[in-house]
């Protein structure tokens, strides 16, 4: 399946890019456009104005594709608060990894293209999702 | 230099900029007040009524849109512009009333952080790190900072190297042999 977002991917976008990956479509392609209206007939927008997942409610886009695709593993969520901080910061969660989060993201968007982006963030989010599942397990920070 | 001409953001793009334009109802309150607190978060300029502006870079674009969005979702109509000043004089009062809100919001943390060295050592420790959680908020919103921004960095410094060495004089003699 084909899937469009904006150009420029920051933290939600490549967040999303690496759950539509991992949990909803394997072969996922992404397309990067730089205007809605250039979104190709057969992809899926995602993360930008007017879309069905884009933010609704308070939601990042991220937060808005785990209730679309009933994703309810714990884990995802407490991803969810890292992305929604680093992404919208308006402190609704405790996510003390967001700022870093932020930083690492920006920088990478000013040093690479958006596909470099998305290569080079698949694993740190499968890093940070591992972290997060054995935090939970053992119910403490995991070292 | 802060005392000086101040149409340089910080992004090092002069004078481009983007603003939104926007109504909402004014009935249901509550949307309204989520949107005016946002922008306020934002550390917008206010050009008019429904009309406020942000020296444009990829995150206060982005910001904007999303808040854009959510005013079509409360029933309201926004769109969003990147535009420029038509005269740099134009750009130098919205960018002075912009740093002189933020000069306010400084000195408020000036002020605490002074009243904070008066008070008990695990009193400084608590408000060192409301202090600095305040100034990284402030700091995001700061697009063109004024002097105030420095002493209220120094006054907190201040006030936790106070606190630490306070911490340390207390827990020190426990160490040693009696």
């Amino acid at each position: 399946m084909r899937w469009a977002t904006r150009a420029g991917v920051h933290i939600d976008r490549a967040a999303c890019a690496w759950l539509i990956r991992r949990h909803l479509d394997p072969g996922a392609e992404f397309v990067f456009v730089s205007d809605s209206s250039a979104v190709p007939a057969d992809a899926t927008p995602f993360d930008m104005r007017g879309v069905e997942l884009g933010h609704h409610g308070g939601d990042c886009t991220f937060e808005t594709i785990l209730r679309r695709y009933e994703l309810t593993d714990p884990v995802l969520w407490k991803l969810a608060e890292i992305v929604h901080e680093a992404d919208i910061d308006d402190e609704r969660f405790d996510a003390p990894e967001a700022p870093g989060l932020d930083a690492v993201l920006r920088g990478l968007s000013m040093v690479c293209d958006d596909e470099t982006v998305l290569d080079l963030t698949g694993p740190l989010f499968d890093g940070l999702h591992e972290y997060l599942r054995r935090g939970l397990l053992l119910d403490r920070p995991p070292a | 230099m802060a005392s000086g001409p101040p149409a340089v953001n910080r992004t090092g793009q002069l004078g481009r900029w983007v603003l939104l334009a926007y109504r909402i109802p004014r009935e249901p309150s509550r949307p309204r007040i989520a949107v005016w607190r946002k922008l306020e978060r934002l550390g917008v300029g206010r050009l008019g009524d429904g009309l406020v502006a942000l020296p444009a870079d990829a995150r206060t674009r982005e910001q904007l849109d999303w808040i854009a969005e959510e005013i079509g979702e409360a029933g309201g109509s926004a769109s969003v512009w990147l535009a420029t000043p038509g005269t740099a004089a134009q750009e130098r009062e919205i960018a002075q009333a912009m740093r002189a809100a933020r000069a306010a919001e400084y000195e408020v943390v000036i002020a605490e952080a002074a009243d904070a060295a008066a008070t008990g050592d695990a009193e400084q420790a608590r408000a060192v790190r409301r202090l600095r959680a305040e100034l990284r908020r402030i700091g995001r919103r700061d697009f063109f900072p004024p002097p105030q921004r420095d002493t209220a960095r120094a006054a907190v410094q201040a006030l936790a190297l106070a606190a630490a060495a306070a911490d340390a004089a207390s827990t020190a003699p426990a160490r040693e042999p009696a």
